[in-house]
């Protein structure tokens, strides 16, 4: 990636060498390549969970300058996979504890921290001048984002991507090879991604594809190798299987095809049919007609009401926390098991945070239910509000 | 002989958790078709209303991606496989 010649290249000081004689001493790397990668810089969307693998990796192996792009906190359901944050983190900003053990691993690296979301306005700014850009983000409009921008700006994006017990990983946006739209021009409809009814991730597999992700970096930054290119890997961890599909640059391609239709960044909430909130649901500002608080269930059950509380949570779920008299269904079988509803009684559905059960309660009434409400902000806020003695998770 | 197709863990709800499922035809069309007649919960996930496949959904025969062979009239041989690639956005979650 770097075009420097030998000569630009940065030099390796006594202290240097010794660090990195494992590379020195193979002739793949060898000191040019080393030097090569102290020249370059990759820029992590993201310090979790493919970020902070990747990072870590990058600083040991010397990378010049990490720059990371993060806005969040560390919590406690970070600590289980992303390794950059440790439990006295918890509360500090990411970037903050990322810095923390990057510098504490290796003081060569320069580590550029920006305390922001990543947008169509920043994005230019904040790609400029690094070598790489390693896509570790959750969500489709920073996906296209990142690389979108990527093939605007010609830097290549080392893409992963994880649910669950699989990985996805690739290099796109490099001069001949395709780009993530070649793959997938659209973001799917909001509706039919999976919720996180089928959520969660096994913590070592962010390890797996963000390490993938670093060690094509540093393929990229020195020219080794066969770069991920045109390639798609798939990583099954529960078969520990890989399995390689063939990608083809797209000459149709909106972005990076003959004739391009995007030409600057979008607004991409939008491209992906993503309608911000009028109003943040778990303040609970407005409780629409369907809708029903935490304290206003409480209030019935109190007064001797009793509606049908359906909980449409994985089972899994249900163990951790429930709301008591509650009867599991979860919402992938609602379709074939609701006749065990009863037709005479007021329905309260209730899932984790209220958008399962919001598609539950939609679901019920084209079958015929008529009196359903939904609870506003699932168990999490039913534990906030009334039984602070029950964990979340 | 039947050909398998694998499904990615988003969609393994609408096959009972099954990863792969045997299915039979002579295209890619027909063994799609197939799989959502076994698992009818798969169709809107993989089919629009007016019956095209959705773009968001790859397919692949083998390693290779149908919309660069015949889409969905690609043939089929004995012991090939089909994979449904969904886009994942998931990273740090």
């Amino acid at each position: 990636m770097s075009t420097a010649t030998a000569t630009e290249l940065p030099t390796l000081n006594a202290e240097e060498i010794k660090r990195y004689s494992r590379h020195l001493i193979m002739p793949e790397i060898g000191m040019d390549g080393q030097r090569r990668i102290k020249a370059g810089s990759v820029l992590c969307i993201g310090a979790g969970g493919l970020g902070s693998p990747a990072a870590m990796y990058l600083a040991a192996a010397g990378v010049g300058r990490i720059g990371i792009v993060d806005f969040d906190v560390v919590d406690y359901s970070n600590l289980q996979r992303q390794l950059l944050h440790t439990t006295p983190d918890v509360g500090i900003s990411k970037l903050q504890s990322a810095k923390n053990k990057i510098n504490a691993l290796n003081p060569h690296v320069q580590v550029d921290t920006y305390e922001e979301a990543l947008s169509s306005d920043n994005a230019m700014r904040l790609f400029k001048g690094y070598d790489v850009i390693l896509d570790g983000t959750d969500n489709f409009p920073t996906r296209y984002l990142v690389n979108d921008a990527c093939v605007l700006m010609g830097i290549p994006n080392a893409y992963g991507s994880i649910f669950r017990f699989e990985g996805q990983a690739s290099v796109f946006a490099t001069k001949e090879g395709p780009c993530y739209r070649c793959l997938y021009p659209e973001p799917p409809p909001p509706g039919l991604v999976p919720s996180c009814a089928e959520g969660g991730v096994l913590g070592v597999l962010p390890g797996v594809i963000g390490v993938i992700q670093a060690t094509e970096s540093i393929k990229l930054l020195t020219g080794v190798g066969n770069p991920l290119i045109g390639r798609f890997m798939i990583y099954d961890a529960l078969n520990m299987k890989f399995r390689e599909l063939k990608l083809r640059k797209d000459p149709d391609c909106p972005v990076c095809g003959t004739h391009p239709t995007v030409t600057k960044l979008i607004d991409y909430d939008q491209f992906c049919g993503i309608v911000q909130p009028a109003q943040d649901h778990s303040a609970g500002a407005t409780v629409s007609a369907t809708e029903i608080t935490p304290v206003e269930l409480k209030k019935k059950l109190d007064a001797g009401e009793t509606p049908f509380i359906l909980d449409v949570r994985e089972p899994n779920e249900y163990q951790i926390n429930k709301i008591p008299g509650s009867t599991l269904i979860p919402l992938g079988e609602l379709p074939r098991r609701y006749q065990e509803l009863p037709k005479d009684r007021q329905i309260v559905t209730q899932c984790k945070m209220g958008g399962r059960s919001a598609k539950a309660q939609d679901f019920l009434k084209t079958v015929g239910f008529s009196d359903v409400l939904n609870l506003k902000g699932g168990i999490l806020k039913w534990i906030d509000d009334v039984d602070p003695s029950q964990p979340k998770y | 002989m039947p050909n398998t197709i694998h499904i990615p863990t988003p969609l393994r709800p609408f096959t009972d958790k099954q990863e792969s499922v045997e299915v039979s035809g002579a295209t890619v069309g027909e063994l799609l078709k197939d799989l959502t007649t076994r698992h009818d919960g798969l169709k809107k996930h993989l089919y629009t209303d007016d019956g095209r496949l959705r773009n968001f959904v790859n397919v692949y025969l083998n390693d290779e991606d149908i919309r660069y062979l015949q889409k969905e009239q690609t043939p089929v041989k004995p012991g090939d496989s089909l994979s449904i690639v969904p886009s994942v956005a998931g990273g740090v979650l």
